[in-house]
């Protein structure tokens, strides 16, 4: 057995690679995660660089450019109140990256823990914990966030906060049946058996087990995350009326113009889209990169 | 032996050995290092739509004794479903006993707290039967063994518990490289190994082997339990081997207890347990190990029980062998055997024990007397 060690310590592989070639390497093995991760990328840069890019005021009112279609200034086009549309989508890109984010963020959060206490205690716990869940899903998505801003005020940060809100009761299910599983798992019994704490034991045997539902979830939530931050703006519970989100840019007036004026809807709609497919890519991605089966050395 | 016994057999030196190992024992006589008393592991039913105990409960260990020395190897055998791995679980308290005691070194498990049972798992540690499902898939060799590690303080530095990983997976004959692979990447034996590994991490005295290697392949089972015996002779492991066939366990085992239904129906040294079986249940599972010889096999009588194992939530009066046993007398049917030594440390628990001889002749003549179904010689 010593000769082995000998042998072993002399032609130790050099495994480590750079992080810049893991980098690479992971990009040319999952070609759509990293499209999805360069459309974020670059969906982010713009909204912090928003003042920069933004090729007008998007608040400004120009009564003599209305609904002006897509030309050499107005790349997009105008709205009806003869704001430019590339500009207004480049500063609503910061509300609605944030909003949808920080919702989804804090809603799979928050109830991936809860699931997962649910699921791995078990009884009296678990049956409280689902009852709530069960009520905050008896209302419909909107209705229960409209109520909480209502109750809250509006306000972005009580948009974020009705909106993860509506999103947790799913991701603690989802969380709660997955840990159910994996709770049973012999591994479990042995980290518990090795002396392991129980938070341990939650957060580094069984939530990495349910890693797959969760990201499926958060990726799946933010596109809902952005158009309800929409429809809020839109019952003027949300983001402020002249402030641009695209949401808001999608709702109210837009939709008695959109046959006349189809830019209207065209480009927040992409943009949208756009966001939605790349966190799909980049989530589905992730989820295989996590996964030490999928992922080839 | 009780706690208190062993004090007043050794005197205040006992207290000290218990407290602290290094002092010896004086006579060579073995010490018991796990002592089960009447350990028994119920699972109350529950009925009804609110979900309320019916009261009746599947008694899978149902008032097991024996005690492990240390250094040992005791072996542990049954068919499915008679309790041997619950009985492994309920000793390391991954199940906690509906009643009796487990003494660890003289220390009552059943009573330790959790956290005083997580600074106890140290010392005891459980090898899978499954080595598949038993290794978290998430994480490296590495850092699964280097978990336990870390989180009892017992090397400090990561250079420190690096080295230490390495040395382990070296002493159960993996690659030190193989730390940063993941279980997906090995082979069914070579897992069991990571298992291996992962439990000596803890430095235990004690190892309760679930079915070590019946999920392997025949010539892998023949390497891992070389493996354990060589790391028995190397860190003087003490060991509870659970096995559904005799002919694992007798290779492995020092003495050999044959569980049936809940209960251990016979406890003896392995070798005798093999000449002498007092007890028709190990006589009937001792003649249906194949012997590798194809003119003596051929001969080879077997007992072949008739009927399934009783359900263990209504086990049978009396024996609870008795509707199975091809020589059974009312009195089996009546009053439970005590489990008694039958001479030099063989425990058997049947009324019949002395005239066990002459089973096959019974067997032969008269089947079941109790007009149950008969067996097949």
């Amino acid at each position: 057995m010593t000769a082995v060690s000998d042998t072993s310590a002399a032609t130790r592989s050099p495994r480590k690679k750079s992080r810049l070639a893991k980098t690479l390497s992971l990009m040319r093995k999952k070609p759509l995660g990293a499209i999805g991760g360069v459309i974020i990328l670059v969906f982010c840069l713009v909204a912090l660089f928003a003042p920069w890019l933004a090729p007008f005021d998007p608040l400004k009112i120009d009564s003599s450019n209305l609904l002006t279609p897509p030309n050499a200034s107005n790349w997009f086009g105008t709205d009806e109140f003869g704001r430019d549309i590339l500009s207004r989508l480049i500063w609503g890109a910061r509300i609605s990256l944030f909003v949808g984010l920080s919702a989804v963020l804090l809603g799979t959060t928050t109830g991936s823990v809860l699931g997962l206490i649910s699921g791995y205690f078990g009884g009296k716990l678990d049956s409280l914990i689902q009852r709530v869940m069960d009520t905050l899903m008896a209302f419909p998505m909107l209705v229960l966030a409209l109520a909480m801003v209502a109750a809250l005020g509006s306000s972005v940060r009580n948009v974020i906060i009705a909106l993860a809100v509506v999103i947790m009761p799913n991701a603690a299910r989802v969380i709660r049946s997955s840990a159910l599983t994996v709770r049973e798992k012999p591994f479990v019994e042995a980290a518990h058996n090795l002396g392991l704490s129980t938070w341990r034991i939650l957060f580094r045997h069984v939530l990495p087990n349910c890693v797959a539902p969760f990201i499926i979830l958060a990726t799946a939530g933010l596109g809902s995350a952005i158009l309800s931050e929409a429809s809020l703006s839109f019952l003027g519970l949300g983001t402020p009326p002249p402030e641009p989100s695209w949401g808001a840019m999608l709702s109210g007036k837009t939709q008695r113009y959109m046959t006349e004026a189809p830019w209207l809807a065209i480009f927040p709609g992409l943009a949208i889209t756009l966001v939605v497919f790349g966190f799909n890519f980049l989530g589905d991605a992730l989820r295989d990169i996590l996964d030490p089966k999928l992922r080839s050395r | 032996m009780t706690v208190y016994d062993r004090q007043l057999a050794n005197g205040a030196a006992t207290k000290e050995a218990t407290m602290n190992k290094t002092v010896p024992v004086a006579s060579d006589a073995p010490r018991p290092l796990v002592e089960v008393d009447d350990l028994k592991v119920h699972f109350p039913l529950r009925g009804g739509i609110l979900g309320r105990p019916t009261g009746e409960a599947i008694k899978a260990v149902d008032g097991v004794s024996f005690t492990i020395f240390e250094g040992e190897t005791l072996g542990l055998v049954g068919e499915s479903g008679c309790g041997k791995s619950t009985t492994g679980r309920a000793i390391l308290q991954l199940r906690r006993p509906t009643g009796g005691h487990v003494r660890f070194e003289g220390k009552d498990l059943v009573q330790a707290s959790d956290d005083e049972m997580r600074a106890m798992r140290r010392h005891m540690q459980l090898i899978y039967q499954d080595p598949y499902s038993s290794l978290n898939p998430r994480m490296s060799v590495g850092d699964m063994i280097a978990e336990p590690i870390r989180v009892h303080g017992l090397r400090v530095g990561s250079v420190a518990v690096k080295d230490r990983v390495q040395e382990l997976l070296e002493l159960v004959g993996l690659s030190p490289d193989f730390a940063e692979r993941f279980p997906h990447e090995f082979s069914g034996g070579q897992r069991q190994r990571v298992g291996i590994a992962r439990a000596l991490a803890m430095e235990p005295k004690f190892l309760v082997c679930d079915e070590p290697v019946s999920a392997l392949d025949v010539s892998i089972q023949a390497q891992v339990i070389n493996l354990m015996e060589r790391l028995q002779d190397r860190l003087g492991l003490t060991y509870l081997f659970i096995a559904h066939g005799l002919a694992v366990v007798k290779h492995i085992s020092d003495r050999i207890a044959v569980m049936y239904l809940g209960k251990v129906v016979e406890l003896a040294k392995a070798s005798e347990l093999y000449t002498s079986p007092k007890h028709p249940y190990t006589r009937s599972l001792l003649s249906a190990v194949p012997i590798p010889d194809p003119k003596v096999e051929k001969s080879r009588k077997r007992i072949i029980l008739q009927g399934d194992v009783p359900s263990p939530l209504n086990p049978p009066a009396g024996c609870r062998f008795h509707t199975r046993c091809p020589m059974a007398v009312p009195k089996c049917a009546a009053q439970e055997p005590p489990f008694v030594d039958t001479g030099s440390g063989h425990f058997a628990a049947c009324w019949r024990s002395d005239e066990i001889q002459q089973m096959d002749v019974i067997a032969e003549s008269k089947p079941n007397m109790l007009g149950g179904p008969h067996p097949i010689v």
